[in-house]
């Protein structure tokens, strides 16, 4: 009983006291689910982790719920690609600048067969002739960068996608993209997320790229201070500092050459191309 | 804390007329639920009682069986039913992934040990007392079945309202199998899920007090059935 006592005390005095320990920095970042699915976290983080000594926390989620996490003061920095959205929310006072990091663009992807007949059109012909024929579409419908991507082509058509074969998965583009493989449907997706994914896809194949509407530029915001005391500034400025500098910029630009055959991501930060 | 609150009251704001999504919502959470527990109850009954009345080699392995499976968790019976209604699975030709049809199958097969287990639990002692006394007066089997059956039905109710509230509460299995896609397999869990992390808190809290509503009035109702 006695040993069991100063056993509990033990472990009472090291919880009570380990505030005090040294403990690592944490910062919370909160992204979209590409950049998390495609694995450029993978190569991205890590070297950031250890050069500052902070812990990571990334929260993939989709640009629209990761800007609403920071309007709650739930994120300390943010890796977004919805730029209208982005622009709000400093406007909004949510954070000082809006800062470029890297792009790349999307693709339409579809049944091989192309039911649709929407193979090589602009992107938003393509989304007419889908929705005339009633092609089955998945969509992210997060509030995710890529889903007001998507809002924005249907808009553009003159189009309100609704219907049973308008499906609305509410998930990331990896969660998405198993969904359309699965139901043998069009799909709008990051190329990052395509290329990483690519070989558990069967069905389907690109059927558009390359339209100017489908450039999709990502960018890094730190969250404001002054309107939430608690954030981890410090690291957060750190962040947006690293990945636009240019070991930053040769990471991103680096990643997944070898493994996909060629960049995900394209460097947007001039001088370290 | 007037987070919470505020939540509280907006949620409870959105249900005062409830839109027809939400409707929608609920309808398709209690006939996956329902449909789930039904399958699964029309397995657990007669398997219950056949483990309650009769003895046979294997038994107390079977029981074993059943019990260990009441300790699954639901996210490897997703995995196991993931695997095999894929479309590379070997049942991908119904193309079943990501549909209702999915969602019972997997949610049936996570109620069913525990609908047959905690009858079981209750049945051996009914058909122990039953035994002794229907056998002194002379019933034969299918009678001392037929009077487990009827003593037994507290029994059965109690475990099949467990079943139901196991799964209409199930989030991640649910939403690994369903896709969580609206309209067609987006139910109470999932959505709350979504919604809370789209940060729309409000719409959770609307939905969890739905959740809540939902999982008492299917207990008052069977306990009143039960009650006749």
């Amino acid at each position: 009983m006695k040993k069991v006592c100063l056993a509990l005390a033990l472990v009472f005095q090291v919880l009570v006291f380990s505030p005090s320990l040294p403990s690592r920095d944490t910062l919370i970042l909160a992204s979209t689910t590409s950049t998390l699915d495609s694995g450029l976290f993978n190569a991205l983080i890590p070297p950031f982790e250890k050069k500052f000594n902070c812990t990571v926390r990334i929260i993939a989620v989709g640009s629209g719920q990761a800007m609403r996490l920071a309007r709650d003061g739930n994120a300390d920095v943010l890796l977004v690609h919805d730029r209208e959205s982005e622009e709000q929310f400093v406007a909004d006072g949510f954070a000082v600048e809006r800062l470029d990091v890297m792009h790349n663009d999307f693709v339409l992807v579809g049944p091989v067969g192309d039911p649709a007949g929407g193979r090589g059109l602009p992107v938003v012909a393509a989304l007419a002739k889908i929705a005339a024929v009633g092609a089955a579409f998945v969509s992210r419908s997060d509030d995710s960068g890529t889903h007001k991507k998507e809002m924005k082509l249907w808009k553009q058509a003159g189009l309100h996608p609704t219907g049973r074969w308008y499906m609305e998965s509410g998930s990331g583009m990896e969660a998405t993209l198993r969904i359309a493989n699965e139901k043998t449907a069009y799909c709008l997706v990051d190329r990052a997320t395509w290329l990483a994914h690519r070989k558990e896809i069967d069905v389907l194949a690109v059927l558009v790229e390359g339209d100017a509407q489908l450039f999709n530029p990502y960018s890094v915001i730190v969250v404001s201070a002054v309107k939430f005391p608690w954030l981890n500034v410090k690291q957060a400025t750190r962040f947006a500092e690293f990945i636009r500098s240019p070991q930053g910029q040769t990471i991103i630009r680096d990643f997944g050459k070898d493994k996909f055959g060629s960049a995900l991501f394209f460097p947007d930060v001039p001088g370290s191309k | 804390m007037s987070y919470i609150l505020e939540g509280l009251k907006q949620g409870a704001a959105l249900l005062l007329p409830p839109s027809s999504e939400i409707l929608q919502i609920v309808a398709l959470s209690l006939a996956v639920s329902g449909a789930a527990t039904l399958l699964a109850a029309l397995a657990a009954v007669p398997v219950s009682l056949f483990l309650a009345l009769k003895e046979f080699r294997g038994k107390r392995l079977l029981v074993g069986l059943v019990n260990t499976a009441m300790s699954v968790p639901a996210v490897l019976i997703g995995l196991l039913v993931y695997g095999l209604v894929s479309r590379r699975g070997p049942l991908g030709i119904l193309g079943l992934l990501f549909t209702p049809g999915a969602m019972v199958l997997a949610q049936a097969l996570l109620a069913f040990p525990l609908i047959t287990a905690l009858a079981l639990a209750a049945l051996k002692g009914i058909a122990r007392d039953a035994r002794d006394l229907a056998l002194s007066l002379g019933a034969n089997r299918r009678q001392l079945a037929a009077v487990v059956i009827r003593q037994g039905r507290f029994a059965f109710l109690t475990a099949i309202i467990a079943g139901f509230s196991r799964v209409i509460g199930e989030t991640g299995m649910t939403l690994m199998i369903g896709g969580n896609i609206k309209g067609q397999t987006r139910v109470l869990t999932t959505a709350i899920s979504l919604e809370t992390m789209k940060g729309n808190f409000e719409l959770g809290i609307a939905l969890g007090i739905v959740l809540l509503l939902t999982a008492l009035a299917v207990n008052v109702a069977m306990q009143g059935l039960q009650g006749k």
